[in-house]
């Protein structure tokens, strides 16, 4: 998530990545992995945004991260100890690229978890790819992330779907399920909002409804009556918003007061606690949302995480810390199976039919992305009462 | 026609607050030529201080908007002695760094404290609204007004009829003059931040209200536009403030309706740029000779 303002960074990135593989080379590493002895400890790098504007994303994923490594520890039948190495990528890609390098080089991890948002996480595939450790993102889902040209970064994964995917889902729930055939448009001005706002308006046309109205803001404004004055006599039946909760409650917040009573709908930036306290919980009806991560009918799995959650932190998980749970187990799981790093655990992470507590999946080897089924929860006066599968054709 | 009206409504609201931040900033530079960039950090308090005394004491709106404005205008006063007061005579270039400092010390205490996520209040004022012919106003936007009207009005009557906003127009004309003449500058300089940040302090608790959305960096951008609302209104003058205020929030608004909601900050710097270029005194400044 969240791949914003990073491409500049990025770009900046690049150099240094280029650097760092020339150092490997260089430097003659050029293992590609070895077998474990029983009882070994296997050091696993978290690399998550511990500082910085989305703190609260990486700290939610690191927690449970730590979570799900502990819990391995504890069981009586594995091969293996782990470790986790933590890391604060403070939010920045060449920070992260940096942190990255370290956990390979100085602290030999077997595999890095995390970060949280795209940006900061496609900064570190290259050097994972040069030096054979797989890096799993528990929730980068920038479109095309995996991507290096045509092909995907050999040792880079997510365990999330990806944003046009949440886009095209929320489009098939309003104009099937909702029955909307006129919508407006409110998007950030970033790659996640555009590439939601683009695929919601792809999929919405080719089932049968039309754009009415399209609208942008740039993330941290915080007045949006003039915008919905504008777009409020234009007859849309449907309000899209591609954003993050601080916007979207504010919108949400507006709109509601503004009188616009139609379903207003959103992706996984509407998934905090946070949106209740901005939109005020009056407001929140007839607001629909795709997610990865829903506590409404749990299963046990889930119901036991949120538990061992709550119990260890003192606060709820969510869907960030759901999603790192799952990229954390899924390397536990191919470690204790293999019994080795580098190219054989990369294999196994590619073969794997991984069931977590966001589903089941398998990876697409074209994209490296999990073909899963996205969850549309509702809300009524802030509360999720009910989940629904989407399944995108 | 009605849309148009109703954006003249949200313009108003917005300009409104803009307005009370520039007062700040225009009240200042007429006494000591400084452009007090902490200013919007103040702003920035007013709004933390009505998050503190309304989550935790559970003040109601009015007890908690004269807090805001007392707990403003100290801070205002004790910046002005700790930052400023020492580099008086200092070139002015010195002062304005240091305003920048103060701004940058401001935000991130602020944020080392409370945290930099975003915070919101709980509800103080209903957020019903009416119907007047076309157009719909709630009563939040009704407050904005009202408040900014009366603190306006309350400011006008200070600085012409009171002895102390005497002062400050002398020393505002001629420092050592109104020196020879027994006035005590540093006080009226203290008062004068004292009014002003006061202010900043109102406008930091009607936002919060407004938007239900705070930040330790949210002074930065309403700072600035409330900067060249001064500018535009003529840095100094206290009606041009007032006019330079509410013309930017309806340039804002008027570009968002009619134009794209993207060029909203650009509109903002393009008439810094043009009132620069064009009038650089301002609406209402005075054309002052430079004196040698």
């Amino acid at each position: 998530m969240k791949g914003n303002m990073w491409k500049v960074l990025a770009a900046g990135t690049m150099a240094l990545t280029m650097l760092a593989g020339c150092s490997s080379s260089s430097t003659g590493k050029e293992e590609t992995g070895k077998k474990l002895n029983e009882g070994d400890t296997v050091k696993i790098g978290l690399n998550f945004e511990l500082s910085g504007d989305v703190s609260s994303y990486g700290q939610a994923e690191r927690n449970a991260a730590q979570l799900a490594i502990e819990q391995y520890n504890e069981r009586s039948d594995t091969k293996f100890k782990a470790e986790g190495v933590e890391v604060d990528d403070k939010g920045d890609a060449a920070e992260s690229t940096t942190q990255a390098i370290k956990l390979i080089e100085e602290d030999g991890v077997a595999a890095i978890v995390g970060p949280a948002t795209s940006g900061a996480s496609i900064a570190t595939y290259e050097v994972a790819t040069q030096n054979n450790t797989p890096v799993i993102s528990p929730s980068a889902t920038q479109v095309n992330a995996m991507m290096n040209g045509e092909t995907p970064y050999e040792y880079a994964w997510r365990v999330c779907f990806e944003d046009s995917y949440q886009g095209a889902a929320m489009a098939i729930y309003s104009a099937d399920t909702l029955k909307c055939k006129k919508a407006a448009i409110i998007n950030e001005t970033s790659d996640y909002g555009q590439g939601l706002a683009n695929q919601f308006e792809t999929t919405f046309k080719e089932h049968g409804g039309e754009v009415v109205a399209h609208e942008q803001y740039n993330a941290g404004d915080t007045d949006f009556a003039s915008m919905l004055t504008k777009i409020k006599d234009s007859g849309f039946d449907v309000l899209y918003i591609a954003g993050y909760y601080s916007e979207a409650g504010l919108i949400i917040k507006q709109a509601r007061e503004d009188g616009i009573d139609c379903p207003i709908v959103g992706a996984d930036g509407f998934e905090s606690e946070k949106l209740v306290q901005l939109a005020g919980k009056e407001n929140l009806n007839e607001v629909w949302y795709t997610t990865a991560y829903t506590t409404v009918n749990a299963s046990d799995e889930l119901n036991a995480f949120i538990d061992a959650y709550t119990k260890k932190y003192d606060q709820a998980p969510n869907m960030f810390s759901a999603l790192a749970y799952d990229a954390t187990n899924l390397v536990l799981d191919q470690l204790e199976a293999t019994g080795a790093t580098g190219e054989e655990l990369n294999e196994a992470i590619k073969k794997a039919n991984f069931e977590g507590i966001t589903g089941s999946f398998t990876f697409d080897e074209k994209t490296h992305t999990p073909v899963k089924s996205v969850m549309v929860v509702n809300q009524v006066d802030g509360v999720q009462t009910e989940a629904t599968e989407v399944k995108v054709d | 026609m009605s849309q148009f009206l109703q954006q003249i409504v949200n313009g108003l609201s917005l300009g409104s607050i803009y307005a009370l931040i520039a007062l700040g900033y225009t009240m200042v530079y007429g006494i000591i030529k400084l452009i007090n960039f902490a200013h919007g950090d103040v702003y920035m308090i007013g709004a933390y201080t009505a998050f503190i005394v309304t989550t935790y004491f559970g003040f109601s709106f009015f007890p908690a908007l004269i807090t805001c404005m007392v707990v403003c205008g100290l801070l205002g006063v004790l910046i002005e002695r700790i930052a400023y007061r020492p580099l008086r005579h200092s070139p002015r270039i010195t002062a304005l760094i240091t305003a920048i400092g103060v701004s940058y010390v401001i935000e991130y205490t602020t944020a080392y404290f409370m945290g930099s996520e975003k915070r919101t209040y709980p509800q103080l004022l209903s957020n019903a609204s009416f119907q007047l012919g076309p157009i719909k106003i709630s009563t939040q936007q009704i407050y904005i007004f009202l408040i900014t009207i009366v603190l306006m009005l309350l400011l006008q009557f200070i600085i012409q009829k009171t002895k102390m906003g005497r002062a400050m127009r002398a020393v505002s004309t001629d420092e050592n003059a109104a020196k020879l003449m027994g006035i005590n500058v540093d006080n009226t300089i203290s008062f004068t931040f004292l009014i002003g940040s006061a202010l900043a302090g109102a406008a930091g608790i009607l936002v919060g209200i407004y938007y239900n959305s705070i930040n330790p960096l949210m002074g930065m951008v309403p700072g600035l536009k409330a900067f060249v609302a001064a500018v535009f209104g003529g840095i100094g003058s206290i009606p041009g403030a007032m006019i330079g205020g509410l013309f930017i929030g309806m340039a804002e608004t008027m570009v968002i309706a009619y134009g794209s909601s993207l060029y909203r900050d650009a509109i903002v710097y393009a008439i810094l740029i043009i009132v620069l270029i064009v009038k650089p005194t301002g609406l209402l400044g005075k054309n002052e000779r430079e004196k040698v």
